[in-house]
């Protein structure tokens, strides 16, 4: 038996024992978007519980299971029972169930939403039967949630590493065959095959080589990579390794953004534990094999995503893209043969070579194989960071997984900045990199944000046109110039000044940012405007014409007001408002004075949440004067 | 000074002199005096051997450095997309009002300095706000005094 394999037993073993002992466990989410939610305040209540109460229980802090709405999550799994989810728990909550739960044995069952177990529980549904996860699949997401991931023995348990040790055991061509045969695209958005790449590098013929792994991950509404290096950084690690095996490098970089310093944090934790055992250095598993990692942090530029600007970065200089050929492939970092591969697919990697390339295109469809994570955000109920089979319609995903939009949908943006806005119409379409080109936008790295009637999508290109713009390094005049350009035109009719020639310069202007810019940044900038023309020229020609928003929220055309019949006269709105604009006596219906008004919506979320006020102050189109 | 200087050499001296080095090394003055000084930029130069001008023309570049020193806490309002359509932009202008400061500047008490920030990743939990290391999910412009009324 293989040291490895030894380890992995041993891992099964405290597993094993760590779930049968009578010694209750407490999982709790501790990624940042349960930090988020109150999940820090949460943990401290429970350890001076358990301290106060003399009890003896593990707490196990664990990664994003997904439903981010849920959060915080907290999970207890005692003696007899199954791992039962409690969800949206504060400190308050937390204190009552675990002295329910844990102390009484006595399952909080109205409060908790979902068990762990193998067979069926009192009237509770399984975890992943719950409306969002049923119709996922998790391959990527697998361990996230389920495992401690400072631990590395965890992952050891769950066949962590076992993906290497089988890639080591073959050639290197092997590996790339099997990863080539598997259909396994580029995750970070462009779909380039992942075997080809490596083949490319591995082909050339100077040494050394070295692999990236970008982290940069850059999109806003994105949070797919952090989720998994915050969850499962054990995963993109092993697919480092096995990439760094099939092309021949013998270090790799984590090009990471500084605005996860949780993910950071975990990586140096999960390197270090790594050295631990072996699994990284000289010599790795006893093979011939050597190689080893290091953590950069990004600067904070969008651009940096791109490989050749990424590149640029490691090197110490401004990130602006060069031009290709040459190919990172063949001279990238310092000139050497470099692959750059995102998160997501060196997380999938070691899933491929542990199971087979024919077990992984069980899923997904022809040319578009394996499953794919997004981030569902914006105005949908149940929000989160999903994993699907590509393939999957975005009408499952919207209304299935994500329970629909709160109010009317409007549309659905996917691939982020370069990305584009999707209607109504097209929700039959199939999630894959080339149904979503068609459509006008792209995959992206996976963010997918819903917008219903409450979001005006000149205000939403105008956002990612001014992103872009701010993010525009600045090398090609058509791209720095040109989004200024847009972004002008878009403030404009956004503030009810636009006429109806705009949006042909607009697209005149769009079309010329397209077609010479250097990059993918560039190229793909105007995609929030090409599609958001096409599809809701309407909106556009409304706030030209009409000076009318539509979703009552371009600022320049809207205006609040009271609603006297439903104003308590509470003066709540009063105190809040930081202008002096509301006035009015105790009882009475208030006055809402326009001419001091900034729009700030103190006043519209005071009167909405605060329990005596009415609901009172709303939005209407301004008034021609 | 004199102790700033040696504390600076400190710095220096854990890196290799190699160009690749810049952005870690700038990362690290940062997070040691909170800012990229021009005495800082100055011994990076010497440190190096490129110009100062290279330096500023890096720096300048990545979103995360910068040229004046920080407050004792530092707020950053997300204006991700998801945030976005959650009224992040209405919850910047509202801290920029009620702190007298515009995105990054300090308030003169030095108690707080206000940045905003392209994507924090909570998106669930959009509008996101964070201050030091602690993120604060599902804010508004109500919530606002509430909230900073907990740091000195």
């Amino acid at each position: 038996m293989s040291k490895l394999q030894k380890l992995i037993n041993q891992s099964k073993t405290e597993w094993q024992v760590l779930h049968d002992r009578t010694i209750p466990r407490i999982y709790l989410g501790m990624a940042s978007c349960g930090r988020a939610a109150g999940s820090e305040e949460v943990k401290k209540t429970i350890l001076a519980l358990l301290k106060k109460q003399k009890l003896s229980a593990r707490l196990i802090e664990v990664g994003c299971i997904g439903p981010c709405y849920l959060e915080p999550l907290m999970d207890i799994a005692t003696g007899g029972n199954p791992r039962i989810s409690y969800a949206n728990v504060n400190p308050a909550k937390a204190k009552m169930i675990i002295e329910k739960h844990l102390l009484k044995g006595a399952v909080v069952a109205h409060m908790a939403v979902g068990h762990f177990g193998t067979v069926p529980f009192e009237g509770l549904p399984y975890f992943f039967d719950q409306p969002m996860l049923k119709s996922q699949v998790r391959i990527v997401l697998k361990n996230c949630g389920f495992i401690d991931p400072e631990n590395i023995r965890h992952y050891l348990a769950h066949e962590g590493y076992s993906g290497l040790e089988k890639a080591l055991a073959l050639s290197p061509d092997r590996v790339i065959e099997e990863i080539s045969k598997s259909g396994l695209r580029g995750r970070g958005g462009a779909g380039f095959p992942a075997g080809k790449k490596w083949q490319i590098c591995r082909k050339v013929s100077h040494d050394p080589k070295t692999i990236i792994c970008n982290a940069d991950e850059g999109d806003p509404g994105a949070f797919m990579n952090r989720s998994l290096l915050e969850g499962d950084p054990h995963a993109v690690l092993e697919g480092m390794l096995i990439a760094g095996y099939a092309i021949g490098a013998s270090t790799g970089t984590i090009y990471i953004r500084a605005e996860y310093p949780l993910a950071i944090k975990r990586l140096k934790i999960a390197i270090k534990q790594m050295k631990e055992i072996g699994l990284l250095g000289d010599r790795i598993l006893g093979s011939s094999f050597s190689f080893d990692l290091k953590i950069k942090e990004g600067a904070g530029a969008f651009v940096c995503g791109e490989e050749t600007a990424l590149i640029q970065s490691l090197e110490g200089k401004r990130g602006m893209p060069r031009t290709k050929p040459p190919f990172p492939a063949t001279a990238g970092l310092f000139g050497k043969p470099t692959v750059i591969n995102n998160v997501e697919t060196l997380g999938t990697v070691p899933h491929i070579l542990r199971h087979g390339s024919a077990w992984f295109k069980q899923f997904g469809v022809e040319g578009n194989f394996g499953t794919k994570t997004f981030s569902l955000v914006g105005k949908v109920r149940r929000t989160g960071l999903i994993e699907v089979p590509l393939g999957t319609p975005l009408k499952k995903i919207i209304y299935e997984i994500g329970g629909g939009p709160q109010k009317s949908f409007k549309a659905v943006q996917t691939g982020g900045p370069s990305g584009g806005c999707l209607p109504e119409e097209l929700l039959d379409t199939p999630i894959t990199y080339e149904t979503l080109a068609a459509a006008g936008s792209i995959m992206g790295s996976g963010g997918l944000i819903v917008m219903d009637q409450d979001t005006c999508v000149v205000d939403v290109a105008r956002y990612f046109l001014n992103f872009i713009q701010k993010e525009s390094c600045g090398k090609c005049t058509s791209c720095r110039v040109g989004t200024r350009h847009m972004v002008e035109i878009l403030e404009r009719i956004c503030n009810g000044g636009g006429e109806i020639a705009d949006l042909k310069k607009l697209e005149s202007l769009a079309k010329t940012v397209k077609s010479t810019s250097l990059c993918g940044l560039g190229q793909t900038a105007p995609n929030p405007v090409f599609t958001t023309l096409r599809y809701f020229r309407k909106e556009y020609v409304e706030h030209v014409v009409n000076k009318y928003c539509p979703a009552l929220v371009c600022r320049s055309l809207i205006e609040y007001y009271v609603i006297p019949d439903k104003c308590t006269g509470c003066q709540r709105c009063v105190s809040v408002c930081p202008t002096g604009a509301i006035s009015g006596p105790r009882s009475e219906p208030h006055n809402l004075d326009l001419a001091k008004c900034i729009k700030c919506r103190a006043c519209l979320e005071i009167c909405r949440f605060d329990a005596i006020a009415g609901n009172a102050i709303a939005i209407r189109t301004r008034e021609e004067k | 000074m004199g102790k700033k200087q040696t504390h600076m050499e400190n710095i220096l001296k854990e890196f290799p002199a190699e160009q690749g080095n810049l952005i870690p090394i700038l990362q690290k003055v940062q997070e040691e005096f909170s800012y990229i000084s021009p005495q800082g930029v100055e011994k990076i130069s010497e440190f190096l051997k490129i110009t100062e001008n290279e330096i500023y023309g890096v720096a300048s570049f990545y979103s995360q450095f910068r040229f004046i020193p920080k407050g004792r806490h530092t707020i950053t309002v997300c204006l991700g997309t998801a945030c976005h359509v959650r009224n992040g932009g209405i919850l910047l202008e509202a801290l920029e009002r009620y702190l007298e400061i515009r995105s990054g500047e300090c308030t003169p008490d030095r108690r707080f300095d206000l940045d905003a920030v392209a994507c924090l990743g909570c998106c669930a939990l959009a509008p996101v706000v964070k201050i030091d290391g602690d993120i604060f999910g599902n804010m508004a412009v109500i919530k606002i005094k509430e909230l900073l009324d907990k740091y000195e």
